[in-house]
């Protein structure tokens, strides 16, 4: 065993006490105090009390008879023990028998610890490339921090293995909390603005889980205003989403499928309906991408589109202005031929209106 | 959480990883564990001087975590009992259980299969954190993007005839692919044009045709990928500003679209403002959305729409 003195310090606490490193050197210490508690932690099986604790894990030394000095002590280990179950570690809190009159702490090591996870090379780059996805300050720290568990595990990731198409995936700042009172089964309320509504809503909902559907983010769940399952898209979500009640306060159904909750809403749609459009030479490309069939005419191609809604069909095409003209069937001309009409009607009067007018005026010789 | 404190949390963690990284790893050269954990070489060195004065109660020679080095190489002898890495929290589960859902359903992924497995085994470790209640369903059509992402590997150029909305006009060009993305749920390939000479983003649904050519993909060196954090579009101000006011079955346009502004005036009429790449293709929107929007501004859009308007009713006639 090779330990040159140039690489590593003989084992003794000391650190320098230069004003600049006085604050990395209170950190370092309360960093080595708080290893040092975990490791003391794991390696009991008897629980230890606050007491024991002090009297074995270095950085903990009082007098325990001063109560100032008793205060200090006690805030500190408040803070160490706020900041293990922080990061995660699972303290337990308990008596070893009947006996003890005070409650201790131990960590199990089977709660510790990561279980194992044998994953392949191509499955572990598959979890790194995953890891990168978020775009989202917190869940890609959350990510990250994940990666960085399974690589202290032993697993190698290869840090420029691709799978051909990124997906950026982003969402949208109700997903924390949403996710969390869905996992922990806490009732929330937020405000919700529809934008056809004129004013946000409150909204208690209690939330089964988050879906991610053609690209945007609901929420699923019971709400509790109108008895029923319902579904809101997290960007309408204004403002916070505050928790309510407590935990564990209601059981999601049985074998619940999400995304069934929100394709009932925007399913796809049936094309029955058969329309002919007449399109001039070489315009309107974005209606003849879309034609079953194109037949060229003298006046211009007649366009075979199939449809589903004649109102909504009338207005895709009335987009698309002179360049078309439906000429069947009737229901779809007439309702075309009505919005056009109003189109006209609502942009008659040249512009004589507010910035646009006013600026002209300012700026006329 | 006050910042110093946060920053004794982010070490204590990385310590914590840190015994296992190294016990996993016998003899790894310590320059490389820094670049691999991400950190400099002197913190590494630090972090390993304070783990060396760590360990079981009693702290002696025998108790403390040990280690021994080998020139710039070093080998984790004692682990005091901190030898595994710690579980997961319920974020870093959902994090990776989530993103790996959303891998498993991009439409035209290559090696699918590493993915599910991946999943699998995570979700089955992770244990009842694995019913992350988030559930993903990704539209896209598998075989056309698989086809795009095969010439993107197999760095052959593409002729598409590709449909440009801005423009309504649909037209052929060859391109050398970049990349194939996924962005709020569309698919798109990045890759330089030919004929523009330069980027673009190419939405999968609009391209109408697909060729790959038998000739390599050589994008020229000034061509970079896009960053695309914030979206796909990021209208900037030199593109001309248009200005409606939007009646209340329209309003759904400031969820669709990027706005400059929206101002809810009366319930009646929101005035919004965002920017177009051109006005023919707002001309063409502001038709589409029918009489519940009239342009404010730019004059030009307002007789547009109207010239429009009445061409399009004259041909009825």
């Amino acid at each position: 065993m090779f330990q040159p003195q140039s690489v590593i310090p003989p084992r003794v606490r000391t650190h320098k006490r230069t004003d600049a490193a006085r604050f990395e050197s209170v950190s370092r210490t309360r960093t080595e105090r708080l290893v040092n508690l975990v490791i003391c932690l794991l390696s009991t099986r008897r629980f230890l009390t606050a007491a024991q604790i002090a009297a074995t894990v270095p950085g903990y030394e009082h007098d325990a008879n001063d109560p100032r000095e008793h205060e200090a002590f006690q805030r500190k280990f408040e803070r160490d023990k706020a900041e293990l179950r922080e990061i995660g570690v699972p303290l337990e809190t308990g008596t070893s028998s009947v006996l003890d009159t005070e409650a201790g702490y131990r960590i199990a090591a089977r709660e510790y610890a990561l279980p194992d996870i044998p994953l392949e090379p191509d499955e572990a780059a598959a979890v790194g490339i995953a890891a990168r996805l978020w775009r989202h300050v917190g869940l890609a720290a959350a990510a990250s921090s994940g990666l960085a568990k399974l690589r202290a595990a032993g697993i190698d990731v290869d840090p420029d293995a691709t799978l051909g198409v990124e997906p950026v995936v982003t969402v949208d700042a109700a997903f924390e909390p949403l996710t969390q009172a869905a996992r922990e089964r806490q009732e929330v309320t937020f405000t919700y603005r529809i934008p056809e509504e004129d004013a946000a809503r409150i909204r208690h909902l209690r939330p089964w889980g988050v879906v991610c559907w053609r690209g945007r983010w609901y929420v699923v769940g019971h709400d509790v205003d109108r008895d029923a399952p319902r579904c809101f898209r997290l960007s309408r979500i204004v403002g916070a989403v505050q928790p309510v009640g407590w935990p564990g306060a209601f059981t999601p159904p049985e074998q619940l499928d999400l995304i069934s909750y929100v394709a009932r809403w925007s399913g796809p749609v049936e094309r029955t309906g058969t329309a002919t459009v007449l399109a001039r030479p070489g315009r309107a490309a974005g209606v003849r991408r879309w034609a079953e069939q194109v037949v060229p005419s003298p006046e211009g191609d007649r366009l075979i589109l199939r449809y589903a809604d004649p109102e909504g069909l009338a207005r895709w095409l009335v987009g698309y202005g002179a360049d078309v003209v439906v000429l069947d069937p009737p229901e779809v001309r007439h309702a075309a031929m009505t919005r056009l009409a109003e189109i006209a009607e609502r942009h008659a009067a040249p512009l004589p209106v507010e910035a646009e007018a006013r600026r002209r005026v300012r700026t006329a010789p | 959480m006050t910042a110093p404190s946060k920053a004794a949390a982010d070490r204590l963690g990385r310590l914590l990883n840190l015994v296992p990284y190294l016990l996993a790893r016998p003899g790894i050269r310590i320059a490389e564990a820094a670049a691999d954990l991400d950190v400099t070489e002197r913190q590494l060195r630090e972090d390993l001087e304070l783990l060396w004065v760590c360990g079981l109660p009693g702290y002696g020679p025998g108790d403390l975590i040990d280690m021994a080095f080998d020139g710039d190489r070093v080998t984790i002898t004692y682990d005091a009992g901190i030898g595994r890495p710690l579980r997961l929290t319920p974020d870093e589960a959902l994090a990776l259980v989530v993103a790996l859902r959303m891998l498993a359903e991009t439409p035209g992924l290559a090696n699918r299969d590493a993915v599910e497995r991946a999943l699998a085994k995570l979700e089955s470790a992770t244990g009842e954190l694995a019913g992350a209640p988030v559930a993903v369903r990704l539209p896209g059509d598998a075989d056309r993007l698989g086809t795009i992402r095969g010439a993107v590997e197999r760095r052959h150029a593409l002729r598409l005839k590709y449909y440009t909305a801005t423009r309504d006009s649909t037209s052929e060009r060859v391109v050398d692919p970049m990349r194939v993305l996924v962005v709020g749920g569309r698919a798109y390939l990045e890759a330089w044009c030919r004929m523009a000479q330069g980027v673009r983003r190419f939405r999968v649904d609009r391209i109408d045709g697909l060729v790959e050519l038998d000739e390599p993909a050589a994008p020229p060196p000034q061509a970079r990928l896009t960053d695309v954090t914030d979206g796909i579009f990021r209208p900037t101000t030199d593109l001309p500003l248009v200005t409606l006011r939007v009646g209340r079955s329209a309003r759904w346009i400031t969820e669709y679209y990027p706005c400059e502004s929206v101002q809810e005036t009366s319930p009646d009429a929101w005035l919004v403002s965002l920017r177009v790449t051109d006005l023919t293709w707002a001309c063409r929107l502001v038709l589409g959305l029918g009489p519940d929007v009239a342009v404010v501004a730019p004059a030009e859009l307002a007789e547009q729409v109207r010239d429009n308007a009445r061409a399009a009713l004259e041909a009825y006639r």
